[in-house]
C-alpha cells in the first residue's frame, strides 16, 4: 500500500514547506521556504528525517490528516494540542495506517509544523518542494481531501521526552545590521533604535508589515527614486510612508524602496512565528 | 565601484551603468560560496562568497571589460496589443512605426525579477520609453509584451502589472521543469520578430 496523508482539514492556511529553493533569485525565484526552518528541523529530527524533507506548515492549527500506512508524526512550534483519533496525545507519535492526527488551535505564535516519517514527498520544483505564494511555484494551500504521498522512512526517530514549544515574547527585540541604504536616512541607528512597531494584520508569508514610527528619510534623498536592486531576506525595506517591512521567505528578489538594514539572521524564525500586534524594537548594529 | 554591506554575507555592488552590471555579474558567479547573484539597473547583489568576493572586486575595473560573447533569443510577436494606439500616440507616431522600432531594436537581459522568468529588456529605442499606465491592470496575460520606462518585457504568467502592453508571444518564458527553467536570463541578447 502507497504511504500518504490525506488531508481531513486545513485550518486557516496549511503549506508543504521545507528548506526552500535558494539560488534562482537572478530568475526572479524567491527563496521560499519555512519561515520558521528551527521547528521545521527539529520535527524532521524527531522523525527520523532527513534536514531537506518538506514538512507541512499549519498557520494557527487546525490542521487533520489520516495517514494510509504505519509513520512517525511529529509536531513542534508553539504549543498545539495534538489528538490522534481523537485523543489528546504527546508528540512524536506513532500512526498506524488509517489513524487520523489532528492538531488543534496554537495559544501563541503563529506556525505549527508537522513532520512525518519519510517526509511529504510531492515534486520537487527547482529542487525544493516549498509552497511559494507569491510567485505560485510549488504545490498550493493544501485542500481537503488532497492526498500526499510520503517517502520511504529512513533515519531512525530521535524522540525525545520533552518538547520546549516555541515561545514569542509580547515584544521582540531585533538586531540589525545598517545597510545597504541607511544613508538614505537621517541618524539610521539612532531611529531604528528609538522607534517603536507591532505587527500588522496584513503580514504574510512575503513580509512582515510593522506599524508605528514612520522613519525618515534625509532631505536630499526624500523624492529620490531608487532603480530596483536585489533584496535578501530580512531586509528591513523602507516605503515612501516611512513604515518598515521585513522580507520573510516568499519575498520578491528585487525591490524599489530603500533598504535600511538587514535583520541578523539567527532572529528571523521568531519573526516567522509574531502573530499580528506582538511589538517590535530593532537594535541596530554596526 | 561601491561596496554596501547587506546583511550578514551580503554585499551590494554600485556601479555606474548596466555595462558595469553585467561586467560584476561576470566576475562573482563562480566565486567558491556565492549562493546567489542579483543583478538588477545599476546594482549587483551578491550574497555568500565572503573574501573571495571581496579579493576578485578589488581586482575588478568594470568599465574596462569586453563585451562577452552572448546567446542571443528571438521570441515571436503578434503586435495586437491594447496599448499600441496609446503608445504610438504618446510616442508621436504610429503604431506601425511602434511595431518597426519594437522589432528592430537589439535588447539585453539587465536582471529579471517581479515574477520568475520576468527579464527586464534594455536596448529599447528613446522614442517608445514610457511611463506605466496609470491604473495598472489585475491581470496581464501571460505572455504579454510592454514596455515601461527604458525597458520591455514579456509576462512569463498572468500577473497584474502596469506596462504598456503592445503583443503577445508564445515563447516558453518560464518553465520550471526544464533544464534552463528561465528562457531569458541576465546577460543574454534578445530580439523580436513579427510573426
Amino acid at each position: 500500500m502507497s504511504r500518504t496523508l490525506t488531508v481531513l482539514a486545513t485550518g486557516p492556511q496549511a503549506l508543504v514547506q521545507d528548506r526552500g529553493r535558494p539560488g534562482h533569485a537572478h530568475l526572479g525565484v524567491p527563496p521560499s521556504g519555512a519561515l520558521d526552518p528551527v521547528s521545521l528541523g527539529l520535527a524532521n529530527r524527531l522523525v527520523g528525517n532527513d534536514g531537506d524533507a518538506a514538512g507541512i506548515e499549519v498557520l494557527i492549527g487546525g490542521l487533520a490528516v489520516r495517514a494510509s500506512a504505519s509513520c512517525t508524526a511529529a509536531v513542534t512550534g508553539p504549543y498545539a494540542p495534538v489528538r490522534r483519533n481523537g485523543r489528546d496525545v504527546d508528540s512524536p507519535v506513532h500512526l498506524a495506517p488509517g489513524d487520523e492526527l489532528a492538531i488543534g488551535r496554537a495559544e501563541h505564535g503563529l506556525r505549527v509544523y508537522l513532520a512525518v516519517s519519510g517526509g511529504v514527498d510531492v515534486r520537487p520544483v527547482l529542487g525544493s518542494r516549498a509552497a511559494d505564494l507569491l510567485s505560485g511555484l510549488g504545490p498550493g494551500p493544501l485542500a481537503v481531501g488532497d492526498v500526499l504521498p510520503l517517502g520511504a522512512a529512513r533515519g531512525v526517530p530521535v524522540g525525545a521526552d520533552v518538547l520546549v514549544p516555541v515561545r514569542i515574547p509580547p515584544e521582540l527585540v531585533v538586531p540589525v545590521l545598517l545597510g545597504p541604504r541607511h544613508e538614505w536616512f537621517d541618524n539610521p541607528a539612532a531611529q531604528l533604535d528609538k522607534g517603536n512597531w507591532a505587527v500588522s494584520e496584513k503580514s504574510n508569508r512575503v513580509g512582515l508589515r510593522l506599524e508605528g514610527t514612520s522613519l525618515v528619510r534625509t532631505e536630499s534623498t526624500r523624492y529620490s527614486e531608487l532603480p530596483s536592486e536585489g533584496l535578501v531576506t530580512g531586509a528591513v525595506q523602507v516605503p515612501a510612508d516611512g513604515r518598515p517591512v521585513v522580507f520573510l521567505a516568499d519575498h520578491p528578489t528585487t525591490g524599489g524602496y530603500p533598504v535600511i538594514g538587514v535583520v541578523a539572521p539567527q532572529v528571523l524564525h521568531q519573526l516567522g512565528q509574531a502573530r499580528p500586534g506582538t511589538r517590535v524594537r530593532f537594535r541596530p548594529q554596526g | 565601484m561601491r561596496l554596501l554591506r547587506c546583511g550578514a554575507d551580503g554585499v551590494l555592488v554600485e556601479v555606474s551603468s548596466g555595462r558595469e552590471v553585467e561586467a560584476v555579474r561576470r566576475a562573482v558567479r563562480d566565486v567558491a560560496g556565492v549562493v546567489e547573484v542579483v543583478p538588477a539597473a545599476r546594482t549587483v547583489l551578491v550574497v555568500g562568497g565572503g573574501a573571495g568576493v571581496r579579493a576578485v572586486l578589488a581586482d575588478l575595473d568594470p568599465s574596462d571589460v569586453d563585451e562577452a560573447p552572448a546567446r542571443e533569443v528571438v521570441l515571436p510577436v503578434v503586435y495586437d496589443g491594447p496599448d499600441l494606439d496609446l503608445v504610438a500616440a504618446t510616442a508621436g507616431i504610429t503604431a506601425d512605426e511602434v511595431v518597426r522600432l519594437h522589432v528592430e531594436a537589439r535588447y539585453r537581459v539587465a536582471f529579471c525579477g517581479f515574477a520568475p522568468g520576468f527579464a527586464y529588456l534594455t536596448g529599447l529605442p528613446d522614442v517608445l520609453h514610457q511611463a506605466r499606465l496609470e491604473t495598472p491592470r489585475t491581470k496581464v496575460p501571460r505572455g504579454a509584451v510592454g514596455i515601461a520606462g527604458e525597458y520591455t518585457a514579456a509576462y512569463p504568467r498572468a500577473t497584474p502589472g502596469g506596462w504598456r502592453l503592445i503583443g503577445r508571444t508564445d515563447a516558453p518564458l518560464f518553465d520550471p521543469d526544464g533544464r534552463a527553467p528561465a528562457l531569458l536570463t541576465p546577460g543574454d541578447h534578445v530580439r523580436f520578430e513579427v510573426v
